[in-house]
């Protein structure tokens, strides 16, 4: 299940709508893929792919330079990036400034997820991130959703992958 | 008449009703000989005179219907049979009977064994097609019963081309035969000579619990495999040589001897095989001259050119026979 | 929509993978060998013509029986497609709409729907997942109550591999909506007949009236089934067609499946706006309700069918129904080629051709977001002469 799939489950489970579906490129090995993820208090009819996203989440930063990423971007929206180099490393420092303080932010989801779950499956630890970024649903609507797509040990260490993530992006406000 | 269980006197069949009504045991006559038979097809199609099909198919299905106590369902695919037995408004069949397409017989008939066997039904299933609609265009369904080992019992009726639409050539045509889009004109007279393509070993090499090879000659040999076949489960294919007296120019009255003559020259091996192995064959009696089958038959009559002989080819097709015969086993060791 | 299969109860399942329906069978796959969906047989076959004909062979046997595919493995069981029609089996099919090549393309538009709209199969589209899911309990009910095999017909990608909030009704309000398959008529021995006998001129085209008239029945009991639907679970689902805003409305999009949840968004902001703007889902493509489409649409002065199907050389598949549909009615009528192998259909450009539309400056058809430097640039490279 993609972290867009956990994502719309939080919401549903919140009593939000919400709805989400793969990009429609040519998905093979190796090949970026996008997926996608509205959450609204009506529901949601809209049928075409996301291009004014409020919220991007960058799984693997080796895309940063090889796609346009950040299309389409909100002017106040935000950008989660899983990776360890510091913010200002990463050649991003335009879009940083534009958008408003603390909305652009890094985590090392992939070593969070090592931490909890002895493999880099960063999902959990993006899904997060991105909710201590964007309060969009509750951490305890994630955990629902987590819990009901990983049974029993493995729901426990995603649920603790996701709330060190979202600890440390609400903690720091520089990175 | 003696209550042995065996047949003292052997006989040679020399006729189906003769030997099988009056001098047999009652235990061995077939049930050809008996009036309490289902006629699963009955009188009044519209058979050509002599059509060696319309009696392979009332031969196999009355066996079936018989050994399965009437639990029968057949499965047609489009083609002669078909044809003649169901002109709307009549049917000859007088069993449960499904035409569905040319090519898929064997996926239909498929799906009818998965309903049953969803129902906990004891109704067994029968799929029937020609040459054509088995060795070519119903290849594919054909071969997906067989490897998902589907419980049906598959019959060819091979006349040897596609016989309903005009006699066209199909991959079970024999070299050098003529056939409406394989005319003996030019340098190649007759039917290409390919690889030629055997369903009985395509059938054997999916290692399905039972294959066999039959003919209208033998009333006894093909009534025994059906029989056999309907007490085995799984899928299992039944190759019945049947020939066509308008397609293959032989007289009508011919239909039976002009059969036995391919089993007697090894053109036609008839055999029985379990999960892949050969496991018994008929022997050839008295081995003839593939010349001997060839002349009853206009479709090979340019082969006869002004009362000669085209050594050549027939030098070709005797070898098809010779090989079938060392292959299988045809002709009975010397003792 | 496995789900909702499964609690149709089918007896025989038989598929062949196919992008992008290939996902439902999986579930279903693993639903029987877990032992959820008991009594029932899931075949793997070797082609999509071999799925339909075990279908067909099942149904005749009286098993309850339901297959999936899209596109080329539509078209690769075309003839069993006839086939079950004219037998008059109940079988159910999931469709997930997906372009026909060449050249090959996965992605979604209604070209393979399309292909086979004559052959006597009811063609239903589900707007969403929820509405695809409900369908499927209502095909079941109807394919049987008419001896008539029915096609849910489900946008690939955009609606096969979306997550939605859907609605799973229980299994009792579902059985007592599904009562049990009593064929009309079926191959057992107790009572022997001859199913697929060969016709003759002299009754063909009797046989054919019937099956004309079996689709002409099924427009009356199609509203009806979707009400006693409605009265069981509460909701929505099928129809013949289904209109948005449409009172008062001057200009009426028209369209189906996936695309009128984007539209209902352009219409409310149309509305907002003080257009008088309106929508109409149509639902059942086949039979094509002319009559309630006729209802919908007279009020309009300007209709614009936006397709996901292009009949080359002609235009709009929808677009001639409804025109058929209108009549004798001074109505315009606009159509917009949009989607097709899954081009994304969105708000900005459906306005756009609206405007234009409105303003009498559409061309017709019109292709939505056609690439214009594309075009030039390929028509450049003919001229000039092949040069890799």
């Amino acid at each position: 299940m993609t972290a867009a799939e956990l994502l719309s489950v939080a919401a549903f489970h919140e009593g939000k709508h919400a709805q989400a579906f793969p990009s429609f490129g040519s998905e093979r090995m190796g090949a970026p893929v996008m997926s996608f993820c509205r959450v609204d208090d009506r529901p949601v009819r809209l049928r075409e792919p996301i291009v004014e996203p409020d919220a991007i989440v960058i799984q693997d930063a080796t895309l940063l330079h090889a796609v346009p990423v950040f299309e389409g971007l909100d002017v106040a929206g935000f950008v989660l990036l899983n990776t360890r180099k510091p913010r200002d490393t990463l050649g991003c420092n335009d879009l940083v400034a534009k958008l408003p303080a603390g909305h652009f932010r890094v985590v090392a989801a992939n070593d969070i997820a090592e931490k909890h779950l002895g493999r880099p499956l960063a999902n959990a630890a993006l899904l997060g991130g991105l909710l201590a970024l964007t309060e969009l649903v509750s951490m305890g609507s994630l955990s629902v959703a987590i819990r009901a797509r990983f049974a029993g040990k493995v729901g426990d260490q995603n649920v603790a992958a996701a709330a060190e993530a979202y600890a440390h992006v609400r903690e720091s406000t520089a990175c | 008449m003696s209550d042995e269980k065996e047949q003292r006197i052997k006989f040679y069949q020399t006729g189906t009703l003769t030997v099988g009504n009056r001098l047999l045991d009652p235990r061995l006559r077939t049930v050809q000989a008996s009036v309490d038979r289902s006629n699963a097809i009955t009188s009044g199609h519209r058979a050509c005179q002599g059509c060696g099909e319309a009696l392979g198919a009332r031969y196999v299905l009355d066996a079936a219907m018989r050994a399965t106590g009437g639990n029968l369902i057949a499965v047609n695919a489009t083609g002669c049979l078909e044809v003649f037995t169901t002109p709307y408004p009549e049917s000859a069949w007088q069993l449960p009977w499904l035409h569905s397409l040319f090519g898929n017989a064997a996926a239909v008939a498929s799906g009818v064994a998965a309903a049953m066997r969803v129902k906990g039904k004891a109704i067994r299933v029968l799929a029937q097609g020609g040459d054509g609609g088995t060795c070519d265009i119903g290849l594919g369904c054909l071969s997906g019963m067989f490897e998902r080992n589907d419980d049906v019992l598959y019959v060819c009726y091979d006349n040897e081309a596609y016989m309903n639409t005009g006699v066209q050539r199909s991959s079970a045509t024999p070299a050098f035969a003529t056939t409406a889009t394989t005319p003996a004109v030019g340098s190649d007279p007759g039917s290409e000579w390919g690889q030629g393509k055997s369903v009985p070993l395509i059938a054997m090499a999916h290692g399905i619990p039972y294959v066999a090879t039959a003919t209208v000659a033998d009333l006894h040999d093909l009534e025994t495999k059906v029989e056999r076949a309907m007490s085995l489960h799984g899928a299992r294919y039944l190759h019945v040589h049947v020939p066509c007296p308008l397609g293959w120019g032989s007289a009508s009255d011919d239909t039976i001897k002009v059969a036995r003559l391919a089993i007697e020259t090894g053109l036609f091996p008839v055999f029985e095989a379990q999960a892949g192995e050969v496991t018994s064959r008929r022997h050839i009696r008295r081995r003839v001259p593939v010349e001997d089958y060839l002349r009853l038959q206009r479709r090979f009559a340019h082969l006869f050119p002004h009362g000669g002989r085209d050594d050549k080819r027939i030098d070709l097709i005797q070898a098809i026979a010779d090989r079938n015969v060392e292959r299988f086993g045809l002709l009975e060791e010397a003792t | 929509m496995a789900l909702a299969v499964g609690l149709c109860r089918p007896e025989v399942i038989c598929a062949y993978p196919i992008t992008p329906q290939t996902h439902i069978v999986e579930a279903l796959s693993e639903m029987v060998r877990s032992g959820e969906l008991a009594r029932c047989a899931f075949i793997n076959v070797e082609s999509e013509f071999a799925a339909l004909s075990v279908a067909i062979g099942a149904s005749a046997a009286g098993a309850r029986a339901y297959t999936a595919t899209s596109s080329q493995g539509l078209l690769f069981m075309a003839e069993a497609v006839y086939n079950a029609a004219g037998l008059g089996l109940p079988i159910v099919m999931t469709l997930g709409n997906r372009a026909i090549g060449a050249p090959i393309n996965i992605w979604n538009d209604h070209s393979d729907a399309m292909s086979m709209r004559d052959a006597g199969w009811i063609q239903l589209f589900a707007k969403d997942n929820q509405e695809a899911a409900d369908l499927h309990i209502l095909a079941f009910r109807l394919a049987e109550a008419l001896s008539c095999p029915v096609m849910v017909c489900v946008d690939g990608f955009i609606l096969t591999h979306a997550f939605e909030e859907v609605d799973v009704p229980a299994q009792p309000e579902v059985d007592a909506f599904v009562p049990p398959f009593e064929p009309a008529q079926v191959l057992d021995p107790k009572r022997p007949i001859t199913i697929g006998a060969m016709v003759g001129p002299d009754a063909f085209t009797e046989v054919r009236w019937f099956a004309h008239d079996k689709q002409i029945r099924a427009l009356t009991m199609i509203p009806v089934l979707a009400g006693e639907f409605r009265a069981r679970f509460g909701r929505d689902a099928g129809g013949l067609v289904r209109p948005y805003r449409c009172d008062g409305a001057r200009t009426v999009i028209v369209a189906m499946g996936s695309v009128n949840g984007t539209i209902e968004e352009v219409v409310d902001e149309g509305r907002a706006a003080g257009e008088a703007i309106g929508a109409l889902d149509v639902c059942t493509f086949r039979p094509f309700p002319l009559e309630a489409v006729h209802e919908t649409l007279r009020g309009a002065s300007r209709v614009i069918v936006v397709e996901k199907n292009l009949a080359l050389g002609r235009g709009g598949v929808l677009a001639s129904d409804v025109r058929s549909a209108l009549g004798h009615e001074p109505t315009r009528v606009h159509t917009v080629i949009a989607g097709l192998g899954g081009r994304p259909i969105t708000r900005v450009s459906l306005r756009r051709a609206f405007d234009a539309a409105i303003a009498d400056r559409l061309d017709e058809p019109h292709f939505l977001d056609l690439d214009a430097r594309m075009i030039e640039r390929e028509r450049e490279r003919f001229t000039k002469g092949a040069d890799s």
